[in-house]
């Protein structure tokens, strides 16, 4: 019997062994018959990926489909193409080796999208000055062929609290929710809590902006508890949200309250509830930079591009289209915000707060801007804050957002 | 809202997360019981989950989602046991393949089936809708602060404790379950007196698998069957289920209790902050402790449940002698 056993799971293990390396051959099959039937052009781009390049929703998601966007918009071949490493965590060694495999596939342009490959790519820039490296969210460059990119996501988030605003009033209810990954850790999430609740508050002034944090980038579970504990206890009747999934959103629909989404049109998951959502369209900067790599020397990349930081103006970033819960006249008020901060009029950190009545119109008025706990960030009348704090520094709520533990 | 309204709110949360935890310990005592340790939970839990999901949403049945979440899950355990018991491979590691199997098929049907823009959406599915809606007790419903917290649950909750009841009695009281006991003390003593111990543990790791499925599909329905590809729906509650069955002392009765003190720290993880706030003398302090104490206390408390049970060995203990120890008739 023994005997018998022991060769049934030997003859198991070795078909296991024998399909694995039958998947796995046949898509090396796929990926290099695609590579020879490439289009003309030689020109190669490489792309890091945090997380899997299939994902259906997400972070890495939507940087896949900035590039492969970009590039089909700019005739390259995806296929052929685009050289991609995916699931690298954050760790020295492992972004690098999959630095060295993209430079030996012959890429001209690497593109990394997680922050913690800042210090490799750092690195690599100088190793391979014939490569163009660029990286999301950091704030490492250097001269030549090393820039990093993000994108001024607030000014959306600005959009997203004038329509949840408008919609705070009427409701008759001053509470809103915001389930955040994290609080004043990042000056990301900070920076766009407090953008998100100054949009709030020029149309309700009256408002009180609750975050709950979930302290992590992503667990639906946890998103979907603290957007139940913002209605339920704090009787938040608009959820605005800075995390993954749309569970906070369908949450605001099972209780029959509103929300805000974010990075997609949450519309999909919860139609009676939400209003819109900041989206990003990578694509814009993926296109401008791959362009501009095809047309120039590596070394001059920097001084043609600079660090990027595109938003409204530039269409980095939007917020998806309004839907049939939005209040009317938010429509007006949201195209004047736009319009401001696209024509660099106006923009949201500063001395300057816009207020908007009933009707949709607007009035400017000097106005300091204020932190929760009293301090003065700019003076009345002040001029706007520096990109660096909004990237980097911001660490403080402005007036009217608490932070629930 | 007034101080019962908030307690009222806390128990009723408390009640929704713990039950999933209720099937999924239930289901390893059931396994374990039969000598059997099978550490796949949340594998079995995922693959019950999503199947029984989209089975339900596609028939637009409730029922079948149910039927076939069980039946699926029971597969994955027939899995389990044809490798431990027919094959006398080790324990740990099949369940811990099954753990990354059940997982992996999660994702990989979850994706492709999103992927292929063929998810299926809760809301398209009437029935299921009404199958998990919460159901009022009648009489029990209109009782004061009870009523709110513990009879106003959807129908998993209340079958879940009933199961919890029935397994209980089974275990103990019948003939079937002193056999399934004496197996899983001495799986030899029982052979000699008759009892086909392999179809025996075939049977209970199958229920039991099966009953975790149903709970892994509470868990699909309570995120509203929202699959989005970043996090597995069971979320390592299939972990928690497993330390509860020590904490339970392999009695499905006293897992109830074990799973609601989880819920209990769990929703704290939300809740402290609206109880310091609402009860800011007696309670306060709950705030004062930073909020990744609270996401940890779950598995802080498995790790001192741990330490008290193996301290404290004894007669008394439920643990089966021959939990975890292949059978293998011609060793003897």
């Amino acid at each position: 019997m023994k005997r018998f056993v022991s060769l049934l799971l030997s003859l198991v293990m070795i078909m296991a062994v024998g399909f694995c390396f039958g998947a796995c051959s046949s898509d090396s099959d796929e990926t290099e018959s695609a590579g020879e039937g490439g289009a003309s052009s030689d020109f190669t781009v490489g792309a890091i990926y945090i997380n899997s390049q299939n994902d259906t929703a997400g972070y890495t998601y939507a940087h896949h489909k900035g590039i492969t966007t970009a590039m089909q918009d700019l005739g390259l071949d995806v296929d052929s193409q685009l050289k991609i490493v995916d699931n690298i965590p954050e760790d020295y060694d492992q972004v690098m080796s999959a630095i060295d495999q993209l430079a030996g596939q012959g890429c001209d342009i690497i593109f990394g999208i997680s922050f913690g490959y800042l210090d490799a790519f750092n690195d690599a820039a100088a190793e391979y000055p014939d490569i163009v490296f660029s990286h999301a969210t950091g704030y490492l460059s250097n001269d030549s062929n090393f820039n990093n990119y993000f994108g001024r996501i607030y000014q959306a988030r600005y959009l997203a609290g004038i329509a949840a605003g408008y919609k705070s009033v009427e409701i008759g209810n001053n509470n809103i929710g915001y389930v955040s990954a994290w609080g004043t850790e990042y000056a990301e999430t900070c920076s766009g809590i407090n953008a998100f609740a100054l949009g709030v508050q020029s149309v309700n002034p009256d408002a009180v902006v609750h975050v709950k944090q979930i302290s992590t980038w992503g667990d639906e579970a946890l998103e979907r508890q603290a957007a139940e504990v913002l209605v339920d206890t704090y009787g938040c009747g608009v959820i605005a949200q800075h995390c993954d999934s749309a569970q906070p959103q369908i949450v605001a629909a099972e209780k029959g309250v509103f929300g805000c989404g974010y990075n997609s049109d949450m519309a999909e998951q919860a139609p009676d509830a939400h209003l819109t959502a900041p989206v990003w369209n990578w694509n814009v900067y993926y296109q401008y930079a791959i362009e501009t790599a095809m047309n120039n020397d590596a070394a001059d990349f920097v001084s043609i591009v600079g660090n990027y930081y595109g938003g409204l103006a530039e269409g980095m970033v939007d917020i998806s289209p309004l839907t049939a819960n939005v209040p009317e006249a938010a429509a007006k008020a949201i195209e004047t915000a736009r319009t401001m901060m696209a024509n660099d009029q106006w923009d949201v950190f500063s001395g300057v707060k816009l207020q908007f009545f009933e009707d949709g119109e607007v009035l400017d008025v000097e106005a300091a801007l204020v932190t929760n706990d009293g301090t003065e960030i700019i003076a009345a009348g002040g001029q706007p804050i520096d990109d660096s704090v909004i990237q980097g520094s911001m660490n403080y709520y402005v007036a009217g957002v608490v932070a629930e533990s | 809202m007034s101080d019962l309204e908030l307690i009222t709110l806390f128990v009723f949360n408390i009640v929704v997360y713990s039950i999933p935890l209720l099937y999924g310990t239930c289901g390893e005592i059931i396994t374990e019981k039969s000598g059997s340790l099978n550490l796949g939970v949340e594998g079995t839990m995922a693959v019950g989950a999503i199947i029984g999901y989209i089975a339900g949403c596609r028939s637009n049945s409730f029922l079948v989602a149910i039927l076939v979440s069980f039946l699926a899950a029971s597969l994955v355990g027939a899995l389990f046991a044809f490798f431990t018991v027919t094959l006398q491979a080790n324990q740990n590691v099949t369940g811990l393949t099954i753990t990354t199997l059940g997982v992996a098929l999660y994702f990989f049907i979850g994706k492709g089936l999103s992927g292929m823009g063929k998810w299926p959406v809760l809301s398209s599915s009437d029935k299921m809708v009404k199958g998990f809606k919460n159901i009022e007790i009648p009489g029990l419903s209109s009782i004061k602060f009870v009523g709110k917290a513990f009879f106003t649950h959807n129908i998993l909750v209340y079958a879940g404790v009933v199961m919890a009841i029935v397994l209980w009695i089974y275990i103990e009281k019948t003939s079937m379950g002193l056999k399934l006991r004496a197996i899983g003390e001495n799986p030899a003593a029982a052979d000699s007196l008759g009892v086909n111990v392999n179809l025996y543990k075939y049977i209970h790791i199958m229920l039991g698998s099966g009953i975790m499925g149903i709970g892994g599909l509470y868990m699909g329905l309570n995120m509203s069957g929202s699959f989005e590809g970043s996090n597995c729906w069971i979320n390592g509650y299939g972990w928690i289920a497993i330390a509860l069955v020590i904490f339970a002392n392999w009695s499905t009765l006293r897992a109830i209790g074990g799973t609601f003190v989880f819920g209990f720290f769990n929703t704290l993880i939300y809740y402290n902050g609206p109880l310091a706030n609402q009860f800011p003398h007696a309670l306060g302090w709950l705030t004062k402790i930073p909020s990744q104490f609270y996401s940890a206390l779950p598995f802080i408390i498995t790790l001192i449940v741990l330490i008290l049970s193996s301290v404290r060995k004894n007669s008394s203990s439920g643990e089966p002698a021959a939990k975890g120890i292949n059978y293998y008739r011609e060793d003897r």
